[in-house]
């Protein structure tokens, strides 16, 4: 029947048109950026710098060890190691970075360099709105840009930060062990030098 | 004589003029567009209105895009090379012109608005128009669609496609 | 009554208090000033209603940055339509190609001039007021073509010849289904036409069953002949860039789609007046509301009605296009002639109305049956794909 199909339709396209007022299947937008829809939890973007505690340039968990930067396929970190060591979690000595940078304009999101980190201080972000007037300097993100807090990282990934964590406290339990262990080969070392003075005087 | 039956008067006479003289095809086409205009204004001006319009409606509606397509379809939208005028031109037309402006002065001169002799003061209504074609032209008006309907015809058998004969099958060669 | 009264009071004091002189060139710019910004501003609103009610329809948002709700988006519009840099090809015929969007501009602006907009509300009182309609519509057909040769490419004039067949081929069916009402009318007036549909809805000649498929043909050829969806192949950006409106820019492309609109309102205005009673309301009790709201009420409601359509409807193609104007349309409009004068011949009646309703669905179905049988509207079977040898 000639008209039929176009009925049909136009009967679709009223129920498009009445359904958008009130049926949200039927008025699928978005207002951005007034509303943004919720970011999955495995969203990622490009890296960031954790560290721990609330003080950024201490608690920075990055060593310089610069692997990252050898690693990066289109090589957009860009490392300078300091000179002045500091402590890590661990009670250790490390170096860290003068300079941490990483070119967003370059970087693909491609994670190598969180799956290549020992220290667990480079991890994927979120935020993508990046947006800058200057296309060279103002996407050259620098460490104090780059540095955001171990609660920043629950909040976007709590499955990835609360195994990291996990991590970090196998570390520190093996460290823990590790220096008891030492400690204890001291004292029993110790007892013995004692015993071995000890029993001399009972010769003479 | 009014402004504005001189304002007309003019612009068709120039438009027509510069239809026959400008080098552009397509242009002379539209200048001739505008001078049917004007004849409709002049319609209008003696209150026939149905005359006007359907002066508009035909002739710049119709006849000018057919004039316009006959352009395009042929060559006739190019540049034409012009033959140089020779004087033997000049006298030629001169006396077809002349002839045609004595017929057509002598014409005016004799019709029955000139001379008084016939009912001016009857005012023209579309009924009128319309009763007198059904009842007085009728003939003319059966004739004219008769001729409408061939033209149709016509136009349509030109614009078929041609036949396509069904490909016979050819006979096996092996016996 | 009050309404119209009271806008001929305004006029006559104007015009009476003026000199002797200019009294003609006043009473002239008087009726069309109205006229002419109502509808302008109308376009500016519609464009925007347009804008947002074709977002609603395919899930989303209209504009809504602009103003509150956008409102402020035509006026944008304009802004960046009048900022833009006004391109003419080099080789173009500049007279021509300036001409071309004003004259269509001109002739959709003639025909609202006939409209009767309120009970003596006419700009011009012309006695063959649908013959002049007619007739500036098909001077928009010159238009077109002189936009499409003077722009010096060959695919606008390509796209300006489909446009001028495509407006040429639904001009029939268009006079054709509007002469059906002019013979129940008796005149050729649209004043008289409009107040022969005096006394509520059920005079209206819409209610009769040639007034309906006479409307209904008459809007689907109002579609072809202002190039709207689905018949706008000549504004389509696929379709050979913009058809003839290729090498315009800036403010003449825009007068080009304000031609359009306008046009669209002026066939709206004229399906108002000659089937839906023009400015007469529904209900005789409610008179007191004046005639102009009535009118513009209908206007608006029929413009929504192709809004609609356009989204709904994809675009039809050229050749669709052809055949159903002259397989379809024209045959309906012949068939719909004939039941009107069995409507009219037998009293206008219930015989009449029986008569009149049997020619029109014998009509439709046969008209049906007949195109549903051409080879191109029958479902499509593949020789070689279904075949016994297609691999399984």
């Amino acid at each position: 029947m000639i008209g039929k199909g176009i009925l049909k339709g136009m009967m679709e396209t009223a129920r498009n048109l009445t359904g958008s007022f009130h049926d949200p299947e039927r008025l699928t937008t978005v207002s951005y950026p007034e509303e943004k829809i919720p970011a999955k939890e495995n969203a990622r973007n490009f890296p960031f710098l954790v560290y721990d505690g609330d003080d950024w340039e201490s608690g920075l968990r990055c060593v310089s060890c610069q692997i990252c930067e050898k690693e990066c396929p289109p090589q957009c970190i860009y490392i300078e190691k300091d000179t002045q060591k500091k402590a890590d979690f661990l009670g250790k000595l490390q170096f860290q970075p003068k300079v941490f940078d990483i070119d967003v304009s370059v970087c693909m999101g491609c994670q190598i360099c969180v799956e290549v980190c020992p220290f667990e201080s480079i991890r994927m972000d979120r935020d993508f709105e990046y947006a800058k007037s200057d296309r060279f300097e103002g996407l050259l993100l620098h460490k104090e840009q780059l540095a955001k807090s171990n609660k920043y990282y629950h909040q976007i990934h709590p499955t990835e930060a609360t195994e990291t964590d996990a991590i970090r406290e196998c570390k520190r339990q093996d460290h823990l062990a590790k220096e008891r262990a030492k400690a204890e080969k001291l004292a029993q070392a110790k007892e013995a030098a004692t015993k071995a003075q000890s029993k001399e005087p009972n010769k003479e | 004589m009014t402004t504005v039956f001189c304002i007309t008067a003019l612009t068709t006479l120039a438009s027509a003029v510069a239809a026959m003289s400008l080098r552009n095809l397509v242009h002379c086409v539209l200048c001739l567009t505008v001078s049917f205009i004007g004849m409709a204004m002049v319609y209008l001006q003696l209150s026939s209105q149905f005359v006007g319009f359907a002066q508009v409606m035909v002739y710049v509606g119709a006849v000018a895009i057919l004039m316009i397509f006959a352009l395009l379809m042929t060559r006739g939208g190019q540049e034409l090379f012009m033959r140089e005028w020779r004087p033997m031109h000049w006298l030629v037309g001169g006396l077809v012109s002349l002839a045609l402006l004595a017929v057509l002065v002598g014409s005016i001169l004799q019709s029955p608005v000139i001379q008084n002799t016939g009912p001016v003061d009857k005012v023209e209504r579309v009924k009128d128009l319309g009763q007198s074609l059904v009842y007085e032209y009728l003939l003319p008006l059966e004739a004219l669609a008769l001729l409408l309907t061939v033209a149709l015809i016509g136009a349509a058998l030109i614009a078929l496609p041609p036949k396509q004969h069904p490909i016979k099958p050819q006979p096996r060669e092996d016996s | 009554m009050w309404f119209e009264d009271l806008l001929i009071q305004i006029k006559s004091v104007l015009v009476l208090n003026a000199p002797e002189g200019l009294r003609p060139i006043l009473s002239a710019m008087l009726s069309a000033t109205p006229i002419l910004s109502a509808f302008g501003g109308l376009f500016a609103a519609v464009t925007l209603l347009e804008r947002k009610m074709l977002g609603r329809i395919q899930n989303r948002y209209g504009p809504n940055r602009v103003g509150p709700f956008g409102i402020f988006q035509p006026v944008a519009d304009g802004i960046k339509m009048l900022t833009k840099e006004d391109i003419v090809p080099k080789t173009a015929d500049h007279l021509i190609h300036f001409l071309a969007p004003l004259l269509l501009l001109l002739t959709a602006m003639l025909g609202l001039s006939v409209i009767p907009y309120g009970e003596k509300l006419v700009a011009i009182r012309f006695e063959a007021g649908i013959v002049f309609f007619f007739a500036v519509g098909g001077a928009a057909e010159l238009a077109v073509f002189m936009a499409g040769w003077a722009s010096r490419n060959k695919y606008a004039l390509l796209g300006s010849l489909r446009a001028i067949a495509q407006m040429v081929s639904y001009e029939i069916p268009l006079i054709l289904s509007s002469v059906c009402v002019l013979m129940a009318a008796g005149t050729l007036s649209l004043d008289e036409v409009a107040k022969s549909q005096s006394g509520g809805m059920l005079s209206w000649y819409i209610m009769t069953p040639w007034g309906l498929m006479g409307c209904v043909l008459f809007l689907i050829a109002t579609l072809a002949e202002v190039n709207r969806s689905p018949f706008d192949i000549p504004e389509a950006e696929s379709e050979l860039i913009a058809g003839h409106m290729t090498e315009y820019s800036g403010f003449k492309y825009a007068v080009f789609f304000l031609a359009e609109f306008v046009a669209m309102f002026a066939m709206c205005a004229l399906t108002a007046t000659l089937f839906l009673g023009g400015y007469h309301p529904p209900l005789p009790i409610l008179a007191f509301i004046p005639g102009p709201f009535w009118l513009f009420a209908k206007l608006m409601v029929l413009v929504l009605l192709f809004i609609w359509i356009r989204g709904t409807m994809p675009r039809l193609r050229a050749d669709q296009l052809m055949e159903f104007a002259w397989k379809f349309m024209l045959p309906m409009a012949v068939i719909n002639l004939i039941s009107t004068g069995c409507w009219i011949a037998l009293g206008r009646g219930s015989l009449g109305w029986g008569l009149s309703a049997l020619i029109n669905l014998a009509a439709y179905g046969a008209l049906n049956r007949w195109l549903s049988s051409r080879p191109n509207q029958q479902k499509r079977t593949y020789r070689f794909a279904e075949g016994p040898m297609h691999a399984a």
